[in-house]
């Protein structure tokens, strides 16, 4: 590997997680409180922006300011806890949910000067399977901020938290192997060129292949969307699933001792799974960056225009994603407990289940 | 005799929520472009926007004396007030209007009449209990200090807010 790569590469990882990732991250909370002001006929936090100005800006400056908040608070660790594990859970639920951002293709490629810079930091052959390893560490985190609490709320949330991870995963996992199935691949890459070329799984209406075999597939796949989209939510900690720190129970659940930038990892470490997982829902369902109707799909060579429409085609639906969470969030109520493990093993992982088979069937039948 | 609660019987669709859930998430997304595009948000903007063109008439605000036509305060102390303030807001020092006084049938007057307006919760027992009908609440709101002691309103202040109200209260009637 000559030098070049490696700076090409750490030039990407900057961008990607601290120019692109990050500020999403930031701003979604913003987007959280507006929407969620908007839906309950009220205006959010609109006054933040530029300091000793007149200048609002929609509150764009209300993430900067929040961080600001946090840095500055107290960072208060309780006698009672496991100082090491306290403070390590936090970068435990942080860390993973950026990490898998390594393998999330943001674009094509751009062309510099003759350069083809593919826009993935890592162009990994496990994609998805990497994903699931490292966000499903994130379980960790929880764990060990309930238990090195040591008091009873966090305990109660990370125990609530762990089982609905654990339990959630398995749909998620499950989900997907049609997916892969119908791709036959599992570079996350490799995924999206063969929705440019074919159209978009869930809107396979244009490019090449069987109309028959494309319609009957669409069954399959919007039930694996459903199942994939639902254990996200659970995944994330999200309404109508978050019950590991339902407010009205729990206090705050597992992160009820934190305070500061610790509290804060955990909420952006939230935000950052939900991004993550809004951008592999678009990148599997949703063509990745790939632009409808398929403009641009037949040109190899692909100019620098196409390559920056490529990762705003992204980052639009992986907003249009997330605004969805948000529009879930507020408006269904919390599950009841039994009924969320109910639904996770009795109706999903069978369902799942049997897509697997039903997708293979299809499959089969058309070849 | 007991009554068996009838429960309400589900259809399929009804049992597996996707519709309700579909019903409320048309709600939210309705309310969501209301507030967007229309008049959807009720909200005031409050140091640029006040509700004070539109307080109503019951509005219950800071509690202030007022004077009668003849500039005279309607206030006999009877401490009434005094005694019916749930949060003991107030306070008054009675004292005796001298015999050669031209309004000596009135006998007490207040000497000092304060209301910690930190305290006072707005509840309006004060004009209720008030013979004399000496003590109103207006519609003033927003009440501030940077001490304690400014947020109590003494005599002065207490008339300056009240000003005059005029109507026949029958114990300063001469003819009476």
């Amino acid at each position: 590997m000559d030098w070049i790569n490696i700076a090409v590469t750490l030039i990407k990882i900057v961008v990607l997680t601290f120019m692109v990732l990050l500020p999403m991250i930031a701003y979604s909370v913003w987007a959280e409180r507006r929407v969620a002001a908007k839906i309950q006929n009220r205006v959010g936090p609109n006054r933040t922006g530029i300091p000793f100005t007149k200048f609002g800006l929609f509150g764009l400056g209300q993430p900067i300011a929040d961080g600001l908040k946090f840095i500055f608070k107290e960072d208060l660790t309780p006698a009672h806890v496991r100082t090491g594990y306290f403070w390590l859970a936090p970068a435990l639920t942080m860390v993973p949910a950026l990490m898998t951002c390594a393998v999330i293709p943001f674009g094509s490629e751009l062309n510099i000067a003759g350069y083809k810079i593919p826009l993935v930091i890592a162009d990994l052959n496990v994609g998805p399977l990497f994903i699931f390893a490292i966000a499903s560490l994130s379980v960790y985190g929880i764990v060990l901020a309930g238990w090195a609490s040591n008091s009873k709320y966090p305990f109660l949330g990370g125990v609530r938290s762990t089982s609905q991870m654990i339990s959630y995963e398995i749909s998620l996992g499950l989900s997907i192997v049609p997916i892969i199935m119908i791709f036959g691949e599992l570079n996350l890459t490799e995924i999206v060129k063969w929705q440019d070329a074919n159209g978009w799984l869930l809107f396979p209406f244009w490019g090449g292949g069987e109309f028959w075999q494309e319609a009957l597939l669409l069954i399959p796949v919007v039930i694996s969307f459903v199942i994939f989209t639902v254990s996200m939510f659970a995944e994330t900690n999200r309404l109508p699933f978050d019950l590991p720190e339902c407010e009205t129970e729990l206090v705050a659940g597992y992160h009820t001792e934190y305070s500061s930038m610790k509290f804060a990892l955990f909420f952006l470490g939230e935000y950052a799974a939900m991004i993550i997982g809004s951008g592999l829902a678009v990148t599997l369902f949703l063509g990745g960056w790939s632009l409808p109707f398929g403009i641009g799909s037949e040109l190899v060579d692909k100019p620098l225009w196409l390559g920056i429409a490529h990762f705003f085609s992204f980052l639009i639906k992986m907003i249009g994603f997330i605004l969805f969470f948000i529009w879930v969030r507020w408006s269904l109520p919390r599950f009841r407990y039994d009924q969320l493990m109910r639904l996770g093993w009795v109706f999903f992982f069978e369902i799942a289940l049997a897509n697997v088979f039903l997708t293979a069937f299809i499959l089969l039948y058309f070849n | 005799m007991a009554i068996v609660v009838k429960r309400p019987k589900l259809t399929f669709g009804e049992k597996i929520y996707l519709s309700s859930i579909a019903k409320g998430m048309m709600i939210t997304i309705g309310h969501f472009w209301r507030a967007l595009f229309g008049k959807g948000t009720v909200t005031m903007q409050y140091p640029e926007e006040k509700w004070d063109e539109n307080l109503p008439e019951y509005y219950r605000g800071a509690p202030a004396l007022v004077t009668d036509e003849q500039d005279r305060e309607r206030c006999v102390a009877c401490q009434l007030c005094e005694f019916i303030c749930p949060p003991r807001a107030i306070t008054i020092t009675p004292e005796e209007i001298p015999s050669d006084d031209q309004w000596a049938k009135v006998e007490k007057r207040p000497q000092k009449f304060e209301i910690d307006m930190a305290r006072c919760i707005y509840c309006g027992f004060c004009q209720e209990v008030c013979p004399e009908q000496a003590i109103f609440l207006r519609k003033d709101y927003a009440i501030t200090g940077v001490s304690r002691d400014e947020m109590v309103h003494d005599k002065k202040k207490l008339y300056e807010i009240g000003g005059v109200r005029e109507g026949l209260v029958n114990k300063w009637n001469k003819l009476k």
